[in-house]
């Protein structure tokens, strides 16, 4: 038997990838879903509540849209982290912004499947 | 290092760091930060405004108001400058991930196009949304 060798990663646990990943996922969702977005309006601009809301209404509106708000919340979070890791530097303080960003996305992000599955 | 005497007489060096002495890729990148976090901070009017527009037609006619204001006007167009300028930066970064205009004139060239094209889209749709 040979000496047992454990290989242990001494860079974490490439929790930065997967959210490097993500980020981009969500960008090119976003990216998209503009570009359509902003392609429907120009061909016929909703000019009064009833077409707004009819537009909205549509299934499949409702669910690129939700995808879009959703990507937008996890985006943030990633960028919000990024941001805060570089100039919140007191540990105590960068948790606590943590917290308060997280709490705050998702609070958007349910808030956002309310505004799309409102009765 | 024949010019290691010239550099030592220019002693004390003072570096100025200030956002308008950064290489034009580092302005572009600072600016998709500040760009980014200001998104962030308007998400939940962005929200609130996208909810009451499609919760009633008093509460849409109320957003139309809001929006008429000359502040919102301006806090508008501040915002579609930042979403423009992200978008922008956003697809400069995608295809730098992709290896594509990774050398330095191509990265130079692309951020002063970055920052073009972000002011265009924000003239555009400024005029678009609110003229």
């Amino acid at each position: 038997m040979g000496a047992i060798v454990v290989m242990r990663s001494l860079v974490g646990a490439h929790y930065g990838t997967g959210q490097w990943l993500r980020q981009r996922i969500t960008a090119v969702i976003m990216a998209i879903y503009t570009v359509l977005a902003i392609a429907t309006f120009a061909i016929a601009r909703p000019a009064d509540h009833a077409a707004w809301k009819a537009l909205f209404a549509s299934g499949w509106v409702r669910v690129v849209t939700l995808l879009f708000l959703l990507s937008v919340c996890y985006h943030a979070w990633v960028g919000m982290r990024d941001i805060l890791m570089d100039y919140a530097k007191p540990t105590g303080l960068r948790l606590a912004l943590y917290v308060l960003v997280i709490v705050a996305l998702s609070g958007y992000a349910i808030w956002a499947v309310q505004i799309m599955w409102r009765g | 290092m024949p010019d290691a005497a010239v550099k030592k007489k220019r002693r004390p060096l003072w570096l100025n760091v200030s956002l308008f002495n950064l290489p034009i890729p580092g302005i572009v990148s600072i600016l998709h930060r500040i760009s980014g976090a200001v998104l962030f901070l308007a998400l939940p009017w962005l929200l609130f405004l996208f909810d009451g527009s499609l919760a009633s037609e008093a509460r849409y006619e109320a957003v139309r108001r809001q929006l008429a204001h000359p502040f919102a006007q301006l806090v508008v167009l501040g915002l579609v400058w930042a979403y423009a300028h992200h978008w922008t930066a956003g697809l400069r970064h995608l295809l730098l991930d992709l290896h594509i205009g990774i050398d330095l004139p191509s990265a130079r060239a692309s951020a002063r196009l970055t920052l073009a094209i972000s002011i265009a889209l924000t003239l555009f749709f400024g005029w678009a949304l609110l003229w």
